[in-house]
């Protein structure tokens, strides 16, 4: 039984087919690595399944709900958390402040949300940083508040767009630890990573696309000798 | 051994500064026994204003500074309440307080019809509707018979002083005494709603509208129910203003200046803290009364020169208002210890 | 009611709504180019009435001869808005935005309050006088001739943003102002011409109504509210859309005044603004 389940899921903008045909299923309790070069369609796919995005084609169907065309609002309810690419803090409020707005989800009285959010300001590691302004904090602690604003509202799915992606190299195994604590608490996860590295690290399957299209899914030993995967996104970058 | 964590969890939840809530107290008494020192009837009068134009800031605040909407016609609330109950009043002799509100209903039903619409957008559409909203209703009201058309309504005088009328002829001080009340309860409940889940979610909205809709927030439902708040605490405004001045006219009720002074004095102080409207409301309205005594009447077209140009310095030089000169700790719960 | 009443009212509908036209086009090539909606206006669309009204009364020019100098004053003007106030707030927040250009909007109405007092003027016997009769209809000359010189800078601005290098560098900086800046295209000075042409769009609009129309300092607030409409109606940005947009107004407002009222003519243009922020938000027409 999976959790998420994507079915020839499609969008075009102007002409441009961003996503095109696009299925896949997501277990309960693993992570998802989605792969793909730059407008390969990765943030696209993220965009259609949470909302943001109206789908042409196809379907979502997430926990026995069909959550096609839904709003951002409602899908986050059922129980779907994301972070953004282009980081989206609440940049005048606190770092506490913008995790709390997260518990609220699922809290209504303010001391239960700050007591829960505190706690997963903990799990992020971040607990000094709680009354600083969500401005005043680095890239790497930014995507650890998207993180932590996204788990606060107790999802059962987390997708994460690129959260190594633009922060320095001494911050990546903090990163990637976390997102490995995540998945040992229970959450489900799709992580969009351009580090292939990490991607083959963390992922129990991988979903590969190109030009908007999936070109491979399965495990990261296989798609790592995938030849379409060579030859569109492994043989174009340079694999560290 | 205590953890960073157990430290935290033991903080307050909003802030509780004791030099603030000793001088919020100070304040709220002095304010109290201020009539009772016999000043004259010109000092009441300014702080009825002060009062009243701290409630129509504070109710523009909410719309704007918590949720991130400007509205540029919100004297039209302001017009909605006055003329509610004063019509009840006069046609139907339904007491001011029953028709303060029946006022706040209406504006109420007003901000929904119009929210619904313009708020699932782009704050510029809510902007140019505000704008029209404001003129039409004064285009409305100066052409409505029933309600006395350009030259309004007077309100008849009762024989004595009463409250169930809401007039008072011998002593502004029972005027004094109901403005300084909504504006306690305004002050009080507008920060209970900002420390809110409400609050919250309103602020969110405010700064990122789409990672808020990530977060479970129903983005145009708030933008709604924080349209319709700002609307519930503007209409009493009117209602008792009315009550004050004994007419209501459309000049005077749905004057343009209003909807220019609230955002005026809001950006002024300090938009999106609670405390922001009070600053820019403390003030302007004595300059502005002052100046009216000592220089005469301008005919309004000096004062709005200075308050353009006011607006225009404020946004380009200080844009968190003058509040943010005053020092960060008094005005948000502790940070970084 | 008679055929010819309806007529006449459908003419002067569409003239003045290729004035309403032009006025929100300079509106929406600011709004397209950076994202601010100009508040004040109305208030330049007035300054540029005076402009031509004063230029008649101090040195005897008529608005038809003076139209070359309040553009220029007008293009200006706009030049300095964006030096003095705009390039300041262009990263504030859209509430800031707003409030900026609405202070400027109060500040100038009431200075040209205080310095020309809220009397109406008009400018006596200009050139353009009298109207001409077609099958039973009326035509002012100079409302004819000003909607004709309207439609003909709305061509010459449409083209000009289509056709010429500094237009298309105007297209690509609303479409992304950093992209733009890499390939040097300075985004500060198109800014500054994108205000220069938008207000002179405004000056076109203000010098030919003054042969007609009362001077006056809150003449130009309904002329904005229209304006606003127009551009939500055309589509935010968009300038062919504001065509189609201040026609459909104009013809509104002169059918509804017409038919129903006059005195609610701004409840008319309000109502078509209601319905097409809720059928049709994006508006009736595309970008550009």
């Amino acid at each position: 039984m999976s959790i998420l389940s994507v079915e020839n899921l499609g969008k075009s903008f102007g002409g441009i087919r961003a996503n095109h045909d696009i299925s896949f299923d997501i277990s309960p309790g693993e992570i998802l690595g989605i792969i793909g070069p730059n407008g390969a369609g990765k943030s696209t796919l993220f965009d259609l399944i949470t909302g943001y995005t109206r789908a042409d084609t196809g379907k979502v169907i997430f926990d026995g709900n069909d959550i096609t065309r839904m709003r951002p609002d409602r899908i986050s309810n059922l129980g779907i958390g994301r972070t953004f690419q282009k980081l989206k803090p609440f940049a005048d409020l606190t770092l506490l402040e913008n995790v709390m707005i997260g518990s609220f989800a699922r809290e209504n009285n303010i001391k239960d949300a700050r007591d829960k959010a505190l706690e997963i300001i903990d799990f992020v590691d971040l607990i000094e940083k709680r009354h600083h302004f969500a401005r005043e904090l680095s890239t790497g602690q930014r995507k650890r508040l998207e993180l932590a604003r996204a788990m606060a509202t107790e999802p059962k799915l987390l997708l994460m767009d690129e959260v190594t992606g633009g922060v320095d190299q001494k911050t990546i195994p903090g990163l990637v630890a976390l997102i490995q604590k995540m998945k040992a608490s229970g959450v489900t996860i799709a992580t969009i990573e351009h580090n292939i590295n990490i991607i083959m690290e963390v992922s129990d399957h991988i979903l590969a696309l190109d030009q908007g299209q999936r070109i491979a899914f399965g495990r990261p030993r296989d798609i790592q000798n995938n030849e379409k995967v060579i030859d569109a996104y492994l043989g174009t970058v340079d694999v560290a | 051994m205590e953890t960073v964590l157990d430290h935290a969890r033991q903080e307050p939840v909003w802030n509780t500064n004791k030099k603030v809530i000793v001088a919020l107290v100070a304040l709220t008494l002095g304010l109290i026994v201020f009539p009772l020192f016999g000043p004259s009837p010109f000092y009441l009068h300014l702080m009825i204003l002060i009062f009243m134009y701290a409630v129509m800031s504070q109710s523009w605040n909410v719309i704007a500074g918590l949720s991130g909407q400007i509205s540029l016609g919100h004297g039209a609330f302001f017009g909605i309440g006055a003329y509610t109950s004063s019509v009840l009043y006069v046609q139907y002799g339904i007491t001011p307080w029953l028709g303060i509100l029946l006022g706040m209903v209406f504006a109420a039903l007003v901000a929904i019809a119009i929210g619904i619409p313009m708020l699932r957008l782009s704050g510029h559409y809510f902007a140019i509707a505000t704008l029209l909203i404001g003129i039409s209703f004064q285009v409305v009201f100066q052409r409505w018979e029933m309600v006395g058309a350009a030259s309004g309504l007077w309100i008849p005088l009762t024989e004595e002083s009463s409250w169930l009328a809401l007039q008072f002829h011998d002593s502004k001080a029972p005027y004094y005494y109901i403005f300084l009340a909504f504006f306690a309860v305004t002050y009080l409940l507008v920060w209970r709603l900002s420390n809110s889940k409400i609050g919250f979610r309103l602020r969110a909205v405010r700064d990122d509208y789409q990672a808020a809709s990530s977060l479970g927030i129903d983005v145009s439902r708030y933008k709604i129910i924080a349209y319709v708040i700002s609307a519930i605490i503007m209409a009493p405004m009117g209602s008792l203003f009315a009550q004050y001045i004994l007419i209501v006219d459309p000049d005077r009720m749905f004057n343009l200046e209003i909807s220019i002074l609230v955002l005026l004095m809001t950006v002024l102080g300090g938009i999106g803290n609670i405390w922001g409207p009070l600053v820019g409301v403390a003030i302007l309205i004595p300059i502005s009364e002052y100046t009216r005594i000592y220089l005469g009447g301008t005919g309004g077209a000096v004062d709005l020169i200075f308050y353009g140009l006011i607006l225009m310095l404020i946004c380009v030089f200080r844009p968190a208002g003058l509040i943010s000169f005053l020092p960060k700790h008094l005005l948000e719960r502790e940070k970084h210890r | 009611m008679s055929f010819e009443i309806i007529a006449q009212a459908i003419v002067s509908g569409l003239m003045t709504g290729l004035i309403y036209a032009l006025i929100a086009a300079g509106l929406s090539l600011i709004f397209g180019l950076m994202n601010i909606v100009n508040f004040a206006h109305g208030e330049h669309l007035m300054v540029s009435m005076f402009a031509s009204f004063w230029l008649w009364a101090l040195l005897g020019l008529d608005p038809v001869f003076s139209i070359p100098i309040t553009i220029l004053l007008m293009a200006l003007c706009g030049v300095l808005t964006h030096y003095f106030l705009i390039r300041f707030i262009l990263k504030a927040k859209m509430l800031i935005q707003i409030c900026a250009t609405f202070g400027l909007s109060i500040f100038i109405r009431a200075l040209a309050q205080f310095l020309w007092t809220p009397d109406f003027r008009n400018v006596d016997q200009p050139l353009l006088e009298g109207r001409i009769e077609i099958a039973n209809v009326f035509i002012g000359q100079p409302q004819f001739f000003a909607s004709l010189v309207c439609l003909a800078a709305f061509v010459m601005l449409y083209l000009f943003v289509t056709r010429t290098e500094t237009g298309l560098a105007l297209q690509a900086t609303a479409q992304d102002r950093e992209a733009a800046e890499i390939l040097g295209i300075p985004s500060n000075k198109m800014f500054a011409i994108g205000w220069g042409i938008g207000l002179g769009c405004v000056g076109v609009a203000g010098g030919m109504m003054t042969n007609y129309f009362f001077i006056f300092t809150d003449v130009g607030v309904n002329f904005a509210l229209f304006a606003f409409v127009a551009v939500a109606l055309g589509g935010f940005g968009s300038i062919i859309g504001c065509l189609y947009a201040g026609i459909i107004i104009g013809l509104v407002e002169s059918l509804g005044g017409l038919l129903i009222d006059p005195s609610f003519k701004l409840l008319y243009v309000f109502a078509i603004y209601l319905l097409v922020v809720i059928y049709k938000p994006q508006g009736l027409f595309g970008r550009y």
